[in-house]
């Protein structure tokens, strides 16, 4: 870990050119310097402090650090953060609406969905997609397109449980809402 | 990764220009599942990233109007298989773009960067040798065509030369009853790397009783992939059952040349290239019916 942090403090501190980047995180606009070689992963954890996406393996397998780039899930430790500009960004941070927990994550904490909790924002990320996409996924399809999540404690059953809760919630609230 | 430059090119001539002046320093970012990772671990190196997503034609998915079809080289594979008109026309395409990765990575990575990192176990590239794609390459000295069974030379080897850029896939037009189908095997359900692939294109008659064309690809089983001809030739005027897929499952195995590693032996990749072909002719027969009207 102390070799991690040295390398991360010589990528913030190494003067090189920067690129002034525009973007919008969470519905807010937000302008940041970066070099060019800086993942997305490391602008949001390390310069704007969004430290809700984490960093796994850094090689795209894990998915820890999904987050949403124009409404697709994408591991953003394999995008580079100049890559953003001009794009929108949804990460954990901005899932709950106001002080409100999202209802996956309401599901995930009531269903027990997690242990560690290093893969859960990932997990909500794609998991956000995924409804908002398809609001009433089958079992497979939600194994299937959660595939790019690892978990290493629960052995899934919850995590996938928790996200059918959140899609019938969903469809409760919406069902609310309309009548 | 030290990189220290980022361009992104409006345009396929401005690309070309950017990667001819920096030669071996640049490389091309698509979707970057691959290039990032080599050059944070440091098995390639650059000093300009050159972002083709910016250039129209990287990205454009256009029907030529006879079924023709363009594929950017940069269209990530979400694309792909969100477009209802490639489900159908070239399925084996579609069976890669579900796979390859996971969703987090399908919404980056593109055909055209699997087939330029040029892996013998790229799932992306069986599905193109067997609808026949044409590689559209831009260069320093202008654009040259190239058969997507063509492209790769040898191990992450290719056709491009210093400068040169893919720029599209053209997938031809699709006559009369035809099917295709693309299955890889790996010993978990998601998220790995091919042990063995296989693509299969049929080519029915009226009756979608007798197989009048076929082409059949496999990957992971080669240096490169490659298209199992004389298996292909043989099933032209056969009838579209399972004896035949089995028959053409056996001819494919004798383009087989692979190697023993960690994810299997040679005897077992082998056994899996006649497997994979006769299952993946099996759906390209089923699909090519469902056709008919």
């Amino acid at each position: 870990m102390a070799i991690v942090r040295e390398q991360r403090k010589r990528l913030l501190t190494k003067t090189q050119k920067k690129t002034h980047v525009t973007t919008k995180i969470n519905g807010e606009d937000v302008e940041f310097l970066c070099e060019p070689h800086h993942s997305l992963l490391e602008v949001l954890r390390d310069v704007l402090r969004l430290t809700g996406a984490k960093e796994g393996c850094n090689n795209g397998n894990c998915g820890a650090c999904t987050v949403l780039l124009n409404g697709s899930p994408v591991d953003s430790c394999l995008v580079l953060a100049v890559e953003a500009e001009g794009a929108e960004i949804t990460t954990i941070e901005g899932l709950a609406d106001a002080g409100h927990l999202h209802p996956l994550q309401q599901c995930f904490l009531e269903d027990a969905a997690l242990q560690c909790g290093i893969c859960t924002p990932g997990f909500l990320m794609t998991a956000k997609a995924l409804l908002d996409k398809n609001p009433q996924p089958t079992e497979h399809e939600i194994r299937f397109q959660l595939a790019g999540n690892l978990c290493r404690c629960t052995g899934y059953d919850k995590i996938v449980r928790a996200v059918q809760h959140a899609a019938e919630r969903l469809a409760e609230n919406n069902a609310q809402s309309s009548t | 990764m030290d990189a220290l430059e980022y361009v992104a090119p409006k345009s396929v001539e401005e690309a070309v220009a950017c990667l001819a002046e920096q030669g071996e320093g640049a490389r091309p970012l698509a979707g970057g599942t691959d290039i990032l990772v080599q050059l944070r671990e440091g098995l390639k190196q650059a000093r300009v990233i050159v972002d083709i997503k910016k250039a129209p034609e990287l990205t454009a998915l256009p029907e030529t109007g006879n079924g023709e079809f363009v594929l950017g080289a940069a269209v990530p594979c979400e694309r792909i298989y969100g477009h209802a008109d490639i489900c159908r026309s070239f399925p084996a395409l579609v069976d890669a773009a579900r796979i390859i990765g996971g969703w987090q990575i399908q919404s980056r990575a593109s055909i055209g960067g699997n087939l330029c990192n040029s892996s013998p176990a790229a799932d992306g590239v069986p599905p193109l040798l067997v609808h026949g794609v044409t590689c559209e390459i831009a260069g320093p000295g202008g654009r040259r065509q190239v058969p997507a069974a063509e492209f790769c030379t040898g191990v992450g080897k290719n056709v491009l030369q210093p400068g040169e850029l893919l720029v599209s896939l053209r997938f031809p037009t699709t006559l009369g009853l035809c099917g295709s189908a693309y299955e890889r095997f790996i010993p978990r359900n998601e998220m790995d790397i091919a042990v063995a692939g296989a693509a299969s294109w049929v080519q029915l008659d009226d009756s979608g009783e007798t197989i009048t064309a076929a082409r059949i690809a496999l990957g992971a089983i080669a240096p490169t992939p490659v298209l199992a001809e004389e298996a292909a030739e043989w099933l032209v005027g056969q009838p579209a059952r399972e004896e035949s897929f089995e028959e053409a499952g056996q001819r494919a195995r004798a383009v087989a040349n692979p190697i023993n590693d960690k994810r299997g032996t040679i005897d077992y990749r082998t056994h899996l290239a006649g497997v994979l072909t006769r299952r993946t002719l099996q759906r390209a027969v089923e699909r090519a019916r469902g056709h008919r009207s």
